[in-house]
C-alpha cells in the first residue's frame, strides 16, 4: 500500500473558485435552526461526491436525515445501530472489494464513509472503531463531534468538555458540570497509525473539505474529527454556529491540524490565542464556571497546544519553515 | 455424485461454504465454533477460497460487518457460539429486519453463568424472535447440506432472509464423521452467483435502516412477518431441489417409527441420532414408542408437526434449554401453546436435558418413557422436569 503522503502528491485542493457544486446530501433534512453539525455533514458530503456511499451510527444525522419513506440522502446510504458504524463499513468495503475482485460489481471508485457522533465514536462505538481502523479498511470515518448525547437530549459523553452542563453533568454545589476532560479521539485514532487523520472546524470550510478530500483519497483508513456546533444543546442563539467554531480554533480550545503517515501538520498557528473565556462565554453551558475554573481550563489548554507543538516538532525533524 | 470423506463436522461446514462460493468471511473466535473459521481462513489464505475473510474485534462487529457486506450485495458467512450470538443479539433483528441473506453456523452451547463451553441450546434458544429462518443439523451430513441449502433459501428473492443453521457444540462440531462432499461443478448448478434485487450502488442508491416512525412501524414488522412466513415454501423447494442435485431429501420435520406409535419423542439436533437408537431398543423391547424431530424451528412448520404426531396419545418434548419462570422449557411452550390453538390434546410430557454439555443417554430416554406412561395414566404432569439432576 502507498503511503499518504505518496497519494497526496498530486492533490487538487478545493478552493472557493472550486467547490463542489454536487449535493449528496440534500436539503429539506429536519436538523435544528442553526446545526453546525449538519452543516459540517453537508460539506463532508460535497467533498466527497456522488460516489459516496454511507454509513451513519445511529443519532442525530440519522434521525433528522431518514424518516421514512423520506430521505435526505442522494447516494447509496446505511444505519444499523449506533455503537458499529466503522464495522458496517468494514464490511461493505470487504464487500466490495471481493465482488470487484471476483470481476462481479464494476470498480467504480466509491468511497465507503462512515458518520458518527462523539457518543457513538468515543464511547459506545469505540471497539468497533479501532477494530476496524486496525484491520486497515479503505474508508473514511468521520465523528461529527457535538461534545454530548444530543439526540436524547443533552447527556454528557466522555467527548463533553469540562466544566461543561449537560443533563447528566448538572453543576450543583458539588458539581462543576462535567467533572473530566474531553477524550482525545484524533489522538487515539493516530496512535493506530493509520495513514491520515484531520481535525476540522466548519468555520474553516475550505480546510475541512480538503481535509475530507484528502481522507477519501489515502488508501486505507483515515479519521477527521469534525467540531460540530449545537445551539440547542449548547445553549447558544442558532446564528452563532459558525462564531462559535471559529472561537473554538482560535482559542487554541481545539486546534485544527493533519497526522499524515504519523506526521502532525498543524492547520492553523495560532500565535495570538484568544482567551479560552471568550470561546467560553458563547455558550451558556458554561456559564456557572467561575473566574478560577476557567483558569484552570485555560492551564490545561495551554499545556495541551504545547504537547501539540512539541509533536509537530517531533514528527518533523526538519523545519518546514 | 460426490465423494465420500471423514471429515471434522466443523471442516465439512468450512467445506460448505468454499463450495458455495462465499464473498466474505467475518468471524470472531469462540469455543466450540473456532475450527469452523480457522479452517476458513486457511481456504482463503491458501487460495483455495476467493473472499475477505475480516477477523473482527468482536461478534457485535461480526454480524455488523455481514450487515455491511451483505448491503454491499456480497456473499456473506459466519459462525459463533453462546456468548457470542448474545453479543450479536441487537444486530441480529437488524439483519433480518433489512432483508439481508446472511447465513450463519451456530455451534450451539450454553450460556454463562456458571461459563460452560459445552453444548445445550440456550444461546439460540435465547435469539428465538430475530427473525431468522433457522434449521437444525443432527450430524455431519446435515450441516454441510443446510448449509449450502441456506445460502440458497436466503438469497431467493422470495425471502432475502438471514438464515441460522444449528449444530451442537463439541457433539457435532468436534466429531469426524463419513460424509459425501458434493462435488464444485453440482453446487454451482444449484447455487449459482448470487445477484441481489438491490445493493448499496452509487449508480442506483437506496436508503437501508430508515426511521420508522408509529405511522409505518407496525406495517413495516407486518412485512418482515409476512416474509418470514413466505420463505416455507421457498425452503421447501429448496429442499426438494437439493434432493434432486445431490440425492438426500429434507423436511421440514421428521419422523422416525412414528407411524403407529402411542408416545412420540420431539428432538431437535443432535440428540435425534441418540434418541432413534434408543426408540430401536424401545421398540425391541415392545413399547410403542417413535420419534419427530424438528429441522426447521424457524418459521415453525404448524401443519408438518400436526401431520407428524397425528394419533399420538404422548409427546416426550426434550429442551436443551430452560425458560426460567416459565413453566416449561422453550420448545414445549411453544408445542403446548400451538396444540392447545389447534384444539389438538396430546398429553405433552417436557423434559430438560443436556444441559451445559451433559449427556443424554438411551437409558435416559427409556427412564422419561416409563415416567410418561404413568404419568398419563394418572393424569400427573411433568413439565420443565430436569433430568439428571444429581441432589
Amino acid at each position: 500500500m502507498i503511503s499518504a503522503a505518496e497519494a497526496l502528491k498530486d492533490f487538487q485542493k478545493i478552493t472557493p473558485k472550486n467547490i463542489p457544486l454536487v449535493e449528496p446530501f440534500s436539503k429539506g433534512h429536519r436538523a435544528c435552526q442553526g446545526c453546525g453539525e449538519v452543516l459540517a455533514l453537508r460539506m463532508v458530503a460535497k467533498a466527497v461526491g456522488m460516489d459516496m456511499i454511507a454509513v451513519s451510527a445511529t443519532g442525530c444525522m440519522e434521525i433528522i436525515s431518514s424518516p421514512y419513506p423520506q430521505t435526505a440522502w442522494e447516494v447509496p446510504w446505511i444505519h444499523v445501530a449506533f455503537e458499529n458504524a466503522a464495522a458496517v463499513a468494514s464490511g461493505i468495503e470487504a464487500g466490495r472489494k471481493a465482488l470487484i475482485r471476483k470481476g462481479r460489481i464494476k470498480d467504480d471508485g466509491a468511497k465507503v464513509v462512515a458518520f458518527a457522533g462523539d457518543g457513538a465514536t468515543a464511547d459506545i462505538g469505540i471497539q468497533a472503531l479501532s477494530g476496524a481502523l486496525e484491520r486497515g479498511h479503505d474508508f473514511t470515518y468521520v465523528c461529527l463531534d457535538n461534545e454530548a448525547y444530543m439526540n436524547t437530549g443533552i447527556q454528557r459523553s466522555s467527548s463533553t468538555p469540562y466544566g461543561a452542563m449537560t443533563t447528566t453533568s448538572p453543576p450543583g454545589p458539588k458539581s462543576k458540570g462535567q467533572m473530566t476532560w474531553k477524550k482525545n479521539m484524533p489522538m487515539i485514532a493516530a496512535a493506530h497509525n493509520i495513514p491520515y487523520v484531520a481535525t476540522a472546524s466548519p468555520a474553516w470550510h475550505i480546510d475541512l473539505m480538503n481535509k475530507v478530500k484528502k481522507a477519501v483519497t489515502v488508501p486505507g483508513p483515515a479519521y477527521v474529527h469534525i467540531y460540530s456546533p449545537c445551539p440547542t444543546g449548547w445553549r447558544c442563539g442558532p446564528e452563532t454556529s459558525i462564531e462559535t467554531a471559529r472561537k473554538v480554533v482560535q482559542s487554541r480550545v481545539f486546534p485544527l491540524y493533519e497526522v499524515i503517515d504519523g506526521r502532525f501538520v498543524l492547520s492553523r498557528d495560532i500565535k495570538k490565542p484568544i482567551p479560552v473565556k471568550d470561546y467560553l462565554d458563547t455558550q451558556r453551558r458554561f456559564r456557572h464556571l467561575g473566574e478560577k475554573d476557567i483558569a484552570y481550563i485555560q492551564k490545561r489548554v495551554d499545556d495541551d497546544w504545547d504537547r501539540l507543538l512539541s509533536l509537530v516538532q517531533a514528527t518533523n525533524p526538519v523545519a518546514a519553515e | 455424485m460426490g465423494r465420500r470423506v471423514g471429515l471434522e463436522v466443523s471442516l465439512a461446514c468450512a467445506e460448505a461454504v468454499k463450495l458455495c462460493n462465499a464473498d466474505v468471511i467475518a468471524a470472531y473466535p469462540i469455543t466450540p465454533q473456532t475450527h469452523i473459521v480457522e479452517h476458513l481462513s486457511e481456504l482463503v489464505a491458501d487460495g483455495h477460497l476467493d473472499a475477505e475473510f475480516v477477523p473482527v474485534e468482536s461478534e457485535h462487529s461480526a454480524m455488523s460487518a455481514c450487515v455491511g457486506s451483505a448491503a454491499a450485495g456480497a456473499r456473506t458467512f459466519t459462525s459463533t457460539s453462546s456468548q457470542g450470538l448474545a453479543l450479536m443479539h441487537e444486530i441480529l433483528f437488524i439483519a433480518s429486519s433489512l432483508r439481508l441473506p446472511i447465513v450463519m453456523a451456530v455451534a450451539n452451547r450454553s450460556l454463562s453463568a456458571p461459563i460452560s463451553i459445552w453444548n445445550d441450546h440456550s444461546d439460540i434458544m435465547a435469539e428465538r424472535d430475530i427473525g431468522w429462518i433457522q434449521t437444525f443439523a443432527e450430524n455431519g451430513q446435515e450441516v454441510l447440506d443446510l448449509t449450502i441449502h441456506a445460502f440458497k433459501v436466503a438469497e431467493d428473492s422470495r425471502v432475502n432472509l438471514p438464515v441460522a443453521v444449528n449444530l451442537d457444540g463439541f457433539i457435532l462440531t468436534h466429531v469426524i464423521e463419513p460424509m459425501e462432499m458434493p462435488e464444485q461443478v453440482e453446487v454451482d448448478a444449484y447455487l449459482p452467483a448470487y445477484k441481489p434485487s438491490q445493493w448499496l450502488n452509487p449508480a442506483k442508491p437506496i436508503s437501508l435502516g430508515m426511521v420508522g416512525m408509529p405511522e409505518v412501524y407496525t406495517e413495516a414488522k407486518k412485512a418482515n412477518l409476512e416474509a418470514l412466513e413466505g420463505s416455507y415454501p421457498v425452503i421447501k423447494e429448496h429442499w426438494q431441489g437439493f434432493a434432486k442435485a445431490f440425492g438426500r431429501s429434507y423436511q421440514p420435520i421428521e419422523t422416525y417409527r412414528s407411524d403407529d406409535a402411542d408416545t412420540l419423542f420431539v428432538t431437535m439436533g443432535s440428540l435425534g441420532e441418540t434418541c432413534m437408537s434408543a426408540v430401536d431398543q424401545m421398540r425391541e423391547d415392545g413399547r410403542s414408542v417413535g420419534q419427530v424431530r424438528i429441522r426447521l424451528w424457524r418459521p415453525f412448520p404448524v401443519d408438518d408437526f400436526l401431520a407428524a404426531i397425528k394419533g399420538a396419545k404422548n409427546l416426550i418434548v426434550i429442551d436443551r434449554a430452560l425458560s426460567p419462570g416459565v413453566p416449561a422449557g422453550p420448545v414445549a411452550t411453544e408445542l403446548r401453546a400451538l396444540l392447545y390453538a389447534k384444539g389438538v390434546k396430546p398429553f405433552v410430557a417436557n423434559y430438560v436435558a443436556g444441559l451445559g454439555g451433559r449427556d443424554v443417554t438411551r437409558t435416559d430416554f427409556a427412564a422419561m418413557l416409563e415416567e410418561t406412561e404413568r404419568a398419563a395414566a394418572s393424569g400427573q404432569a411433568i413439565t420443565c422436569q430436569m433430568v439428571g439432576v444429581k441432589e
